[in-house]
This record gives C-alpha cells, sequence and structure tokens, in this order.
C-alpha cells in the first residue's frame, strides 16, 4: 500500500498544523537522565546516540483515550480485593491529575502498583525474606472524574533492600503510570512519602535534578482527607506537560 | 462500607496548594523490575481483536547494550487507523469512535514481545508509522521510537521525520517482514541501536 505525498496533502498537512494544540517541553531537571551512574543498570539500558527530536504531529498529540471499560468497581480499593483486609496502616491517596496550565485531565486511567506492607512485590522476581500477605495484590486502576481527580485506598508500603549499592533500601513509594491526554504526555512516577529517611541515600529518587521537581514527587499527608477511625490520607497531585497558549479551535466531531 | 469520601466530597485545592504544585510536571521514574504486576492486561497486545481483516503480528525483541534481551520491559505503541484517522478530540479531521489505536506488551524472560494490529494508514505529509514508548527497569525515563514498513518505501523518501535521521541508521525504524508480519527488534545501545527520540 504505497502511499504518494501530493502536493495538496503537504497543504493539508500544515493547515492542519495549526490547529494542534503544541505540548511544551518541561525545564531541565525536571525529569532524570537516561545515564545515571548511581541507579546501576541505567549503564546498558540508555541510548548512546543522540536523540533526536520527534516534531509533535497528529500521532503526538492525539493518545489512548481508555474510559470506564477498563477499570472495575473495587480496582481502586486494594484493600476489598481478597476475603480478608491486608496487613498494614490503611490509607487514602487523592489528588488531581491536571496538565501544566492548571486544566484537569478526565475520564483518565490512572494505574498503580506496589509492594506490600512489609516491602514484598506480588512478583516471581521477588524473593526477599519477608511474607507475602495473601490478602494483597498491590494492583490498583482508576478514572479521574470531570474535575480530574482520583482516588485509592490501599495500605502503605513498606521500604524493600535491592541490590544496587552496600544495603540499599528503597524508600516506600506507590508507582504511578497515566496517559493524560496525548502520547506526549504519558508518564509512569513513583509516589513518595513525606519525611521518608532513605530519601538521602535513594539514587532512583535522586536522579531528578532539580530539588523543587523533586520534591512533586512526595506526597503530603492530608488530615482534611482523613476519615476519623479509619485511615490515613494523602494528597498526590500528578502535572503533566502544558500546552502552549495559542488559541486552539475545537473540531467538529 | 470502606468509610472513604466520594471524590466529590473531596475539597477543593487551595490556591496555595495549587501554586505548591503548577510550578511545573511531575518527574518521571522507572517502572522498575515489578512493571508487571502492575502494567500488563490480558488484551493488552491486541490493537484490534483477533480476527481482524489485514491483522499482522508485530514481533521483537528487547535488547540492552550488552547483546543481552531486556526480560522486565513494556512496549507501547500508538497508531491511527487503516485511513489515516484516530478516535481522539485534538485530530481536527474527526474521530473514529472505537479505534483504540493503543497496544502493550511486556517482554517475556527472553526479552520477546507480540502487537497484533493491522497496518496504519498514512498521515497527511507522512508516511504509515506507528509511535512507540519503551519502558523498562533501569530506564528512568521512557525512550520513545517510531515503526515504519516496508511496503511504504515510496512515502518513506519524503517522510520528514525519516529525512531527519541520518540514511545509516534509517533501518532500524524500519520493520522487518516475517510470516504473518513484522519483525521489530529494539537495541536500546550499542550496534545497530535503534533510533530514539524526545518530543
Amino acid at each position: 500500500m504505497a502511499t504518494s505525498i501530493t502536493q495538496s496533502a503537504v497543504e493539508r498537512a500544515d493547515s492542519a498544523a495549526h490547529a494542534l494544540p503544541r505540548y511544551l517541553p518541561d525545564p531541565p531537571g525536571t525529569h532524570p537522565p537516561l545515564d545515571f551512574a548511581d541507579y546501576r543498570c541505567t549503564r546498558l539500558r540508555h541510548p548512546t546516540q543522540p536523540l533526536l527530536l520527534l516534531p509533535q504531529r497528529l500521532t503526538e498529540v492525539t493518545g489512548p483515550l481508555l474510559g470506564p471499560g477498563r477499570v472495575g468497581a473495587l480496582d481502586n480499593d486494594l484493600t476489598r480485593q481478597h476475603d480478608g483486609e491486608p496487613q498494614g496502616q490503611r490509607i487514602i491517596v487523592r489528588g488531581t491529575l491536571r496538565d501544566g496550565d492548571g486544566r484537569p485531565v478526565p475520564d483518565s486511567l490512572i494505574e498503580i502498583w506496589q509492594a506490600n506492607a512489609g516491602g514484598r512485590y506480588r512478583h516471581k522476581a521477588d524473593t526477599w525474606p519477608s511474607p507475602l500477605d495473601p490478602n494483597f495484590t498491590g494492583v490498583g486502576r482508576a478514572l479521574t472524574d470531570a474535575e480530574g481527580r482520583y482516588e485509592f485506598v490501599t495500605i502503605k508500603p513498606g521500604a524493600y533492600p535491592w541490590g544496587n549499592h552496600v544495603n540499599a533500601w528503597r524508600p516506600a513509594h506507590i508507582h504511578f503510570s497515566v496517559f493524560g491526554r496525548s502520547f506526549t504526555q504519558r508518564l509512569v512516577t513513583q509516589m513518595y512519602f513525606p519525611d521518608d529517611p532513605l530519601f538521602a541515600h535513594d539514587p532512583i529518587f535522586n536522579s531528578v535534578p532539580d530539588e523543587a521537581a523533586r520534591q512533586r514527587m512526595v506526597s503530603r499527608f492530608d488530615l482534611a482527607n482523613t476519615p476519623e477511625q479509619w485511615a490515613l490520607g494523602f494528597r498526590f497531585d500528578i502535572v503533566l506537560r502544558g500546552r502552549d497558549a495559542t488559541p486552539f479551535e475545537e473540531p467538529h466531531a | 462500607m470502606s468509610g472513604s469520601l466520594a471524590p466529590s466530597e473531596t475539597p477543593a485545592p487551595t490556591a496555595e496548594e495549587l501554586g505548591a504544585h503548577f510550578d511545573g510536571s511531575t518527574p518521571s521514574q522507572t517502572v522498575g523490575p515489578y512493571l508487571g504486576i502492575g502494567l500488563p492486561w490480558p488484551d493488552g497486545p491486541d490493537v484490534v481483536p483477533a480476527g481482524t481483516p489485514g491483522e499482522v503480528r508485530i514481533v521483537g525483541t528487547v535488547y540492552d547494550g550488552g547483546g543481552d534481551p531486556i526480560p522486565d520491559a513494556m512496549v507501547e505503541t500508538w497508531q491511527a487507523d487503516p485511513d489515516g484517522h484516530f478516535d481522539h478530540p485534538d485530530d481536527p479531521r474527526g474521530r473514529v469512535p472505537g479505534w483504540r489505536g493503543f497496544g502493550r506488551c511486556p517482554t517475556d524472560d527472553s526479552g520477546a514481545y507480540t502487537i497484533r494490529t493491522v497496518l496504519p494508514g498514512a498521515l497527511p505529509g507522512q508516511a504509515p508509522h506507528v509511535d512507540v514508548s519503551l519502558l523498562a527497569r533501569g530506564m528512568l525515563h521512557r525512550v520513545v521510537t517510531r515503526i515504519y514498513f516496508p511496503d511504504h518505501a515510496d512515502a518513506h523518501a519524503a517522510d520528514p521525520v525519516l529525512a531527519s535521521v541520518p540514511e545509516q541508521r534509517r533501518r532500524t525504524l524500519i520493520a522487518v517482514p516475517v510470516g504473518g508480519g513484522y519483525r521489530f527488534d529494539l537495541r536500546v545501545q550499542g550496534p545497530g541501536e535503534t533510533v530514539c527520540f524526545d518530543l
């Protein structure tokens, strides 16, 4: 199925380009480098050739809009996926998914995975001597609402040792995967907990060059969202790349 | 009852809270070694259901800089439908309701992945292509690449993205025909390193 590029196609491309959103780059220091010696396994897993610039065209400014069909009623409550309740400190994690302009990202899939209260993942490759919890899988999904808000009920994950360096321990964290509105906004990150003494020793946390950016990965204790006699509340807002201010005409569907 | 509040009861964030969090984007972090519990879906590799006319498989292996397969990676794909359209409100040409366009497959113990799809159509001014995100333990940020198909060699000559790639590296972006579809290996580092993009 060979395709010939005609003049009119190029013109259409140009005209379409005027109507496409444009996502702004994040400031230097926001994201970790791919080559980061302190996190040893980056050594053979980073490109050594320079990255080329991919222009933001139709494929990059669109993206999967994965809706309600992906999320079951209990998928955002990791404490109710088994017959019994998991061990550990029950927590509620709430936040908003927005872009850099403060615009909420509604109806958007958020996926999380985490270790249990003892710091053990339900994964065949995790074999350190801390017990699995028969009542905890450690996987959740949620959809943001019309205002970009999400909520998970889970337990606070434990820290765990890993082989990166002598006596290396990961600070407690929850993995977050979000799609946003476009391929360009795809983000996987980790949510941390306030005042973790392991921060200073963790190369993954410290791979983010900018101190203020690092702090954006740390959730905040949220007394206002702490139901009495039930669970500790934490707030974790996620901000994706913003769009530039060029007016954008919504197309007629 | 879980005793939790409904999201609609969540107090609106204060201006101070907004200010604290809108001074920049949330940083990327690695998926780590245990992505396999959190990200795979049973139908993840199926951009289209089995039996779809024109169905092809894109298979491949992800290699590290030592030439070893990466068994803890996730390959995600995003593409137009066979007519070059998406189901997305930001496409000014309109949407194709129900076109998923997205596939994801974790690599297995041998570093291999499979995506079931149909060939994308051409986009205005661009040859047919599939955008790819590669996520893995040891990658603090996803890397992005593109798959092109040998069927569209004529269009490749005029494709602006391929034109930006040094000629000797372009072949790393073009899938190879195999039975039932195509092979697209990802070499993260070293000889034959796959071209990766920033966007």
